[in-house]
């Protein structure tokens, strides 16, 4: 049986993680929740979620001496990462200046400012970007299958990642800014929302992740 | 293409059973915190709110099943509030898989637990619950209530809302006491204030009688959520019906 590790550093709550995901996997895959390196270097794909700020996400995966073990998940399995997993991927964030993240992706963090306005409404836009949103395609990719280009997923965070490279960008979404909801390449797949408390169109992104092969392009029969 | 106002039904639960009379067409046990929440998840709700009201704190942990049951079936994000008192109250509901918790007394009893708790968990899970109540004398102004609105604690409430955003609450969630089971509409003027007042989301809550209110708590109160409890219950509307009503007044929802 297959096995999924859901990484757990003790940035946020990762049980609605593993319960959405043993939700689609039905019986046929594990999923663990787990800090251990060895566990997350035997699976067979990995989930990286988490909430808060990127300092402490890099702090607590070297207090877990898991670095390597992500690296090495990061080059070699479908790897999913979800708001801070997605954030952690980055080479840099405006968060903490001099802040340094896992540098997979070149690019940055942004905040969100906080007097931003509507353009249609005049309100004040509140910072966190909290709640449903839509999610336009930038690109095909084998985990939009079966979902709707513009689909609401929900998103809570206040900070966005800003790729260099917008060939990466699979996906985008409109708060004041238009910023990269989804990103890609290779075996990695990343989302500042959450699929996890995104209803169907959520659940439809995790199963589709627990049936990739992590070729952008190809999907394996369910 | 934006951001869309989230509309959330709230349910009373003691002891682990849900009341005030939850009925659903077709539904066989309307107790059953579990199949209202999957009911109101077909039927398009953003969020759902749990209000623990169980009287007696030994069997509270009766709540932390409901949350485990809720979270294994229902993939939407869930609020609990009603008793939590300490860091650990709300760890233990955040690992059942509640996404946020709502806090009212006992952020009053202890000001630093609001910023203790957003400190360990993140702002976003950490929903501050205002019970407002108009002030009876000439002063302009809302008061704070707690203890299920029985005790008056003397705070203005829009300076308190301020006070616990600045300290790290990520969301208010804004009751008028005035309004609460009246199905006179939500204190827009208190609504109002608050969501201009602070930086992050506000939830709109009591008073809710007709759909037309939910549409008036965002256009006219600046909210950015709106909560019912029994216009959803009674199966006099569904949520689709409140967002088609939300819709046609050209507010931004999720259909």
């Amino acid at each position: 049986m297959e096995r999924v590790v859901v990484i757990d550093y003790r940035m946020g709550n990762l049980r609605s993680v593993a319960k959405a995901l043993a939700h689609v996997a039905a019986e046929r895959a594990d999923i663990l929740v787990s800090s251990d390196a060895r566990a997350i270097g035997d699976a067979d794909r990995v989930v990286f979620p988490g909430q808060g700020a990127i300092r402490d996400c890099m702090l607590e995966l070297e207090n877990h001496g898991l670095v390597e073990a992500v690296k090495e998940a990061l080059a070699s399995k479908p790897f999913l990462g979800i708001c801070l997993g997605q954030q952690a991927l980055m080479e840099t964030s405006e968060e903490h200046i001099g802040t340094v993240g896992l540098g997979i992706f070149p690019g940055t963090v942004k905040r969100f400012s906080n007097d931003v306005r509507d353009e249609s409404t005049g309100e004040r836009l509140k910072v966190p970007h909290m709640g449903w949103n839509n999610v336009r395609f930038a690109k095909k990719h084998p985990l939009w299958r079966g979902i709707a280009d513009g689909e609401y997923f929900y998103f809570v965070h206040s900070y966005y990642v800003a790729p260099q490279d917008d060939e990466v960008t699979v996906g985008r979404t409109r708060y004041a800014v238009e910023f990269s909801s989804a990103i890609a390449k290779r075996n990695l797949f990343a989302v500042q929302f959450h699929p996890e408390k995104s209803a169907r169109a959520g659940l439809a992104l995790l199963k589709n992740f627990l049936q990739w092969d992590g070729d952008a392009c190809v999907m394996r029969d369910a | 293409m934006s951001l869309t106002k989230r509309v959330i039904p709230c349910l009373d639960v003691d002891r682990g059973r849900v009341v005030k009379g939850v009925k659903f067409v077709g539904i066989r046990d309307a107790g059953d915190p579990l199949e209202a929440a999957k009911r109101y998840d077909e039927q398009g709700a953003d969020e759902l709110t749990f209000l623990d009201i169980t009287a007696s704190s030994d069997q509270r942990d009766t709540m932390i099943n409901v949350v485990e049951a809720v979270a294994s079936e229902v993939f939407i994000p869930l609020t609990v509030g009603g008793g939590i008192r300490s860091v650990e109250d709300i760890r233990r509901l955040l690992n059942a898989g509640a996404d946020k918790v709502s806090i009212n007394t006992a952020a009053v009893l202890d000001p630093d637990l609001v910023a203790v708790a957003a400190a360990r968990f993140g702002s976003q899970c950490i929903v501050l619950a205002v019970d407002a109540k108009r002030r009876r004398d000439d002063s302009d102004g809302f008061e704070v209530y707690t203890h299920g609105g029985r005790k008056a604690t003397g705070k203005d409430a829009i300076a308190w809302a301020k006070q616990m955003v600045d300290v790290g609450a990520g969301e208010i969630l804004l009751t008028s006491m005035d309004r609460d089971g009246t199905r006179e509409g939500f204190d827009l003027e208190l609504t109002r204030r608050v969501s201009d007042a602070v930086s992050v989301p506000v939830i709109a809550s009591g008073g809710v009688g007709c759909l037309e209110h939910l549409a008036q708590g965002v256009t006219e109160g600046g909210a950015d959520a709106v909560l019912a409890a029994s216009i959803f219950h009674f199966g006099e509307h569904t949520v689709a019906d409140a967002k088609r009503c939300m819709a046609a007044r050209g507010i931004p929802v999720r259909l």
